[in-house]
Parts: C-alpha cells; structure tokens; sequence
C-alpha cells in the first residue's frame, strides 16, 4: 500500500482510492476492449498485490508441510500458517487462538456445525430456525441434519423492504429451538441484520446461534465476544483474500463438547486400530494437510483491511451505495429488490420486461462485471417472486466513476432489449 | 418446413453474415433482433418435460417429426438466448435426424460466440444443441413418422 494510503487511513479521513486502486493489479486489466468495473464483489472480492506476492512468496522460499516436520523449512511454513490464525482471532475479538478452526470457507464451517453439532445435539421435534434471506450454504447443511434427526427447520419471514420480520422470529422461538442460524449480511440484497438482538432472544429461550458472516466480514465491525454468538463464519475470498480458506468460530466449551468432523492428519493425537485418540482444539477439527499457502496468504488481507480501517472502507462503500441508488431511480422500469434501513454494498435491481440474463450479456460486452440470477438464495427471489436480479456489489476498490459507466451501461442495454 | 440446402451451407451462410458487423455490439442488436422476431411457443409446450437443462435462463424446446424430417420450436424468457435458439433452429430444423446428428455445429465458435459468452452460458448453448440432437436421435430410431 501506498504511504498516502497508509496516511489517509490513520488519520481516518476519506481514502485515497485511486492509490488503493493501483494496489490490486487486476484493476488495469481490460475485458472486451473496455477497462475492467468490477461490481461482483460479493461472489468473491479482489486481492491486493500484497496477498498475490504472499503467494508467490510461499511457493518460492517456505513450501513445506505445517506442524509435523521438525527442520527449518517446516518451522517457518508452521509460523506463517499459524500467524494468521492469530490474525483472525483478532479480526473478529475471539476469546482464544483455539477456538478459530480453519475451513475451506463459510459453507465448510455451516456444515462442520450442522454435522457435528447438529448430529449429536438434534432429537426427534427440536427445532432449527434459518431466516428466509439464507444462502444455500445456510438452509441446505441444516435441512440435511433436521431430517436426519427428524427435527423441524424453521424459517423466519421477511418484508417486502427486505429486512426480517423480528415479531414472528419472536413468536417462532420456543424451548424447543435449539440452534439460530442467521446470515449477518444478505448476499442477494445487502441487509444488515440485527444480530446482536436475534443472537440475545435466541439464548433467553436456550438455543445456540450461528452467524453466518461471509459477506459481513470485510464490511462491518466483526467483535464475537461483543456479540455472543456462538458460532461465526467467514470466506478469505470475500475479504481480499485467496479461495479455499476460511475460519470457523466456536466458543471453546462448545467446540470441545463437540464430535470430530473429517477423520485422518493433524486431528489425531494417538492411533491405534483399536481405538483413536483426537487432538485438542483447534486441530481436533483441521483433518488432512491444509490448504497452507492460501492461509499464508490470508493474513496479508486482514492486514491490509485493519490498515485501510472498516470505518474508512464502510464510509466509502456507503457512499458508492448512496450515489447508484439516486441514480438508478432516475432510471424508468427499474425496481430495487431489498431496501432495508440498514444495508451493505449491494445495489439488487429488476428492470420491467427485461430478463436479468440479457442485462448481465450486454454489461459484460461493455467490461463491466454484475452478477445476474438467483444469487444461491432461490427462496428468497420465490418471496419476491422473481427469477433473479441483477447485482451490483461495490467494494472500497471500486469509483463513482465506474457505477456512472454501470448507469451509461443499462440505459443502453435496456433501449436495446426493451 | 423442410430446407433442402446442406447444414453445412446455412452454417457458411450465418458465419458470412456475421463478418459484415464491425463490432460486438452490433452482432448483440442482430441476435437481440433474431429473438424478438423468433414465433413464441404455444403455452401448452411451456411445461417442465420440455425445459433444457443447462440454461441459466429458461429454455423450452419441442420437436416434431414429419416425411423423415425434423423441426423445432423453441423459446426463452432471455431475448439473447431466444436469438441464438433463431440460429439454432434455422440450421437445424427441416433436416432428417441424420444430417442432424452429423452436423458439427462448428459456426457458434466460427462466429465467435463461444468465445465470447460467459463459460455457464455457452454451456447453455451447448446443452441446447445436445437437446435437439437427442431428439434427432430419438427420431432416428422411430420406425414411422409420429
């Protein structure tokens, strides 16, 4: 990062966002003989030349497998690994280092829950409430395991602003309930949910909380004991950092209670053929050799996100936010899906007569990248019935300029389809 | 209706036509052309038995078989994909399951539309082209015309 980035992030005054543009290189690329906007950040956001080189940098000085090996190569592999646990475990104010289990990402973390917990804690007529924004990551692992157990999914409605309707949470709460699971942003229409509230109505009735945090983490303040949720997921991809890793956080007493998910690797302790013993937290759940260099690299994000500042970053996302909303309204036929007082960067919108699809073709032909269909939240489009939408999602990267091209982009787009 | 030109030579016929556009958005106004000009398909075929799967968007197609030819019918809820479904069917449609099965289909790439739609939507186009010649080869293998 530049040190007038670096400068304006301290001082916490607007960023320099041109001089955080030239840190994520794949910003100067062109697409279809047009620069490059960027507006499908929350499928998975782009990585500052700091978590490229952390790569690069792992492939070429330190490869070696983590936590076994006992020369220098592994020690430094180990350290490196290990460092961005610390790193997450600060990021969300975890308690302890053990309680962040390293996942593939936000679904792996929802299942590991789902078929551990869920298995051994779930009866016959318990039941699990989702909320009716979820992706599938957060309906699918827990319609597996009420099944299994033959428990009751239960899913809390939401508005026509797209925001959960908290009266019927309330009325769907009972002794019976035994996890929440929620999502903390909506992927499809950017909603803030209040999940300090859903997660303290949740433990008055005895039931645990899982937040589903993939597209909250690069946004919002994360702070786990502030929230008391019991468990948090989070994706590296959608924070700035690499695929395949992510972290799961569970409260100790709750982790430790629970079964083994994936057996074999660093989650043993002793084997026998008679019996296994199993390895203390947070290894008890990390089965096979890890995803090492994209952990590596993970931390180079969070680096880089603290050093930004999320009360910059938000600020800034706010305002992109702001300015596409006024100016897609200027726009005839266009309907925003989910207008919710408290929203992330996610402009979600219809247009009368126009299939979603044809938008997305005509966009991408102008270099400009949305995301267009059902968003992995099907329930949700059936609630507002409607196939999909198109979607716009900004990050910190990301300039009034380039949503003026994404407006100049549709008007064209819709003349022509309509 | 029956085409008595070789596929081969409507292929030939589509990809020259494609040369004369300078650039992709007018190769984008023609296809949206093609699909708002493609004849809409009769409701009772809009059902679930008839839906190409593989499309981001929502397909029906419907064939039929007379006098050792084949013809299709289809539509979309995407004008883009209905306009290339119009390509599809004015190579295809009229020819005996034969010809059909035998037809490499190698304009799409020719005319550049591979290339340049999305991977999940040319996997679409794809799955389209694999749906007509099923029923070509059902046809194929009916021993009358139904």
């Amino acid at each position: 990062m530049s040190n007038e980035t670096m400068t304006a992030a301290k001082d916490n005054k607007t960023l320099d966002i041109a001089a955080i543009r030239e840190d994520f290189p794949i910003l100067r690329r062109q697409v279809k003989g047009h620069p490059l906007v960027y507006f499908d950040n929350a499928a998975t956001s782009q990585k500052p030349r700091e978590v490229i080189d952390a790569l690069v940098y792992y492939y070429t000085h330190l490869n070696a497998n983590v936590h076994r090996g006992i020369h220098s190569l592994a020690e430094e592999a180990t350290a490196a690994f290990e460092a961005t646990r610390d790193a997450i475990r600060a990021f969300i104010n975890a308690a302890h280092r053990e309680e962040i289990i390293y996942t593939k990402g936000t679904t792996e973390g929802i299942n590991l829950v789902a078929y551990t917990w869920g298995r051994k804690n779930l009866k016959a007529g318990d039941e699990v409430i989702i909320s009716g924004m979820e992706h599938h990551s957060n309906i699918v692992p827990w319609q597996i395991v009420c099944e299994e157990q033959k428990a009751v999914l239960k899913v809390i409605p939401v508005n026509d602003q797209g925001e959960l309707i908290l009266d019927e949470y309330a009325k769907l709460l009972s002794e019976k309930t035994k996890m929440v699971a929620v999502v903390h942003v909506s992927n499809a229409l950017g909603t803030v949910n209040p999940v300090k509230e859903i997660i303290r109505q949740a433990h008055d009735k005895g039931a645990l909380t899982l937040i589903d945090g993939a597209q909250s983490s690069l946004h919002l303040d994360i702070d786990v004991q502030d929230l008391d949720c019991d468990f948090f997921v989070l994706s590296a991809h959608k924070m700035l950092g690499p695929t395949g890793a992510g972290a799961l956080y569970g409260k100790k007493e709750l982790l430790e209670a629970m079964p083994v998910f994936l057996g074999g690797g660093e989650m043993i302790k002793e084997v026998t053929f008679e019996k296994t013993t199993y390895n203390e937290l947070p290894y008890k759940f990390e089965a096979g050799t890890p995803n090492i260099a994209d952990f590596v690299a993970f931390k180079p994000a969070i680096d880089y996100i603290n050093r930004l500042g999320k009360a910059n970053i938000r600020r800034h996302e706010e305002e992109l936010l702001d300015y596409a909303t006024w100016n897609i309204k200027e726009i005839p036929g266009v309907k925003i899906i989910g207008e919710a007082r408290e929203k992330a960067s996610v402009l979600s919108f219809v247009i009368d007569g126009v299939h979603p699809q044809d938008v997305g073709i005509l966009l991408d032909n102008k270099g400009i990248a949305v995301r267009t269909g059902h968003h992995c939240a099907e329930p949700l489009m059936n609630r507002f019935c409607i196939p999909g939408t198109i979607r716009a999602s900004f990050a910190v990267y990301n300039t009034t300029e380039e949503i003026d091209r994404l407006m100049d982009g549709l008007k064209k787009a819709i003349k022509l389809l309509a | 209706m029956s085409e008595t030109r070789p596929i081969s030579e409507i292929e030939e016929e589509i990809i020259e036509e494609f040369a004369l556009f300078d650039s992709w958005d007018d190769k984008y106004e023609y296809i949206i052309d093609l699909g708002k000009k493609l004849q809409p398909l009769d409701a009772v075929h809009k059902k679930d038995a008839n839906k190409v799967k593989g499309c981001q968007s929502t397909v029906w197609l419907v064939a039929d078989y007379k006098n050792g030819k084949v013809t299709y019918q289809a539509e979309s809820d995407a004008v883009i994909v209905k306009g290339l479904i119009s390509m599809l069917i004015r190579v295809l449609s009229g020819h005996t399951p034969d010809e059909i099965l035998d037809a490499d289909m190698d304009f799409i790439n020719k005319i550049g539309m591979t290339s340049h739609l999305a991977q999940t939507r040319s996997n679409g186009l794809r799955a389209m082209v694999k749906q007509m010649k099923h029923y070509a080869l059902a046809f194929k293998s009916l021993k009358f015309d139904v």
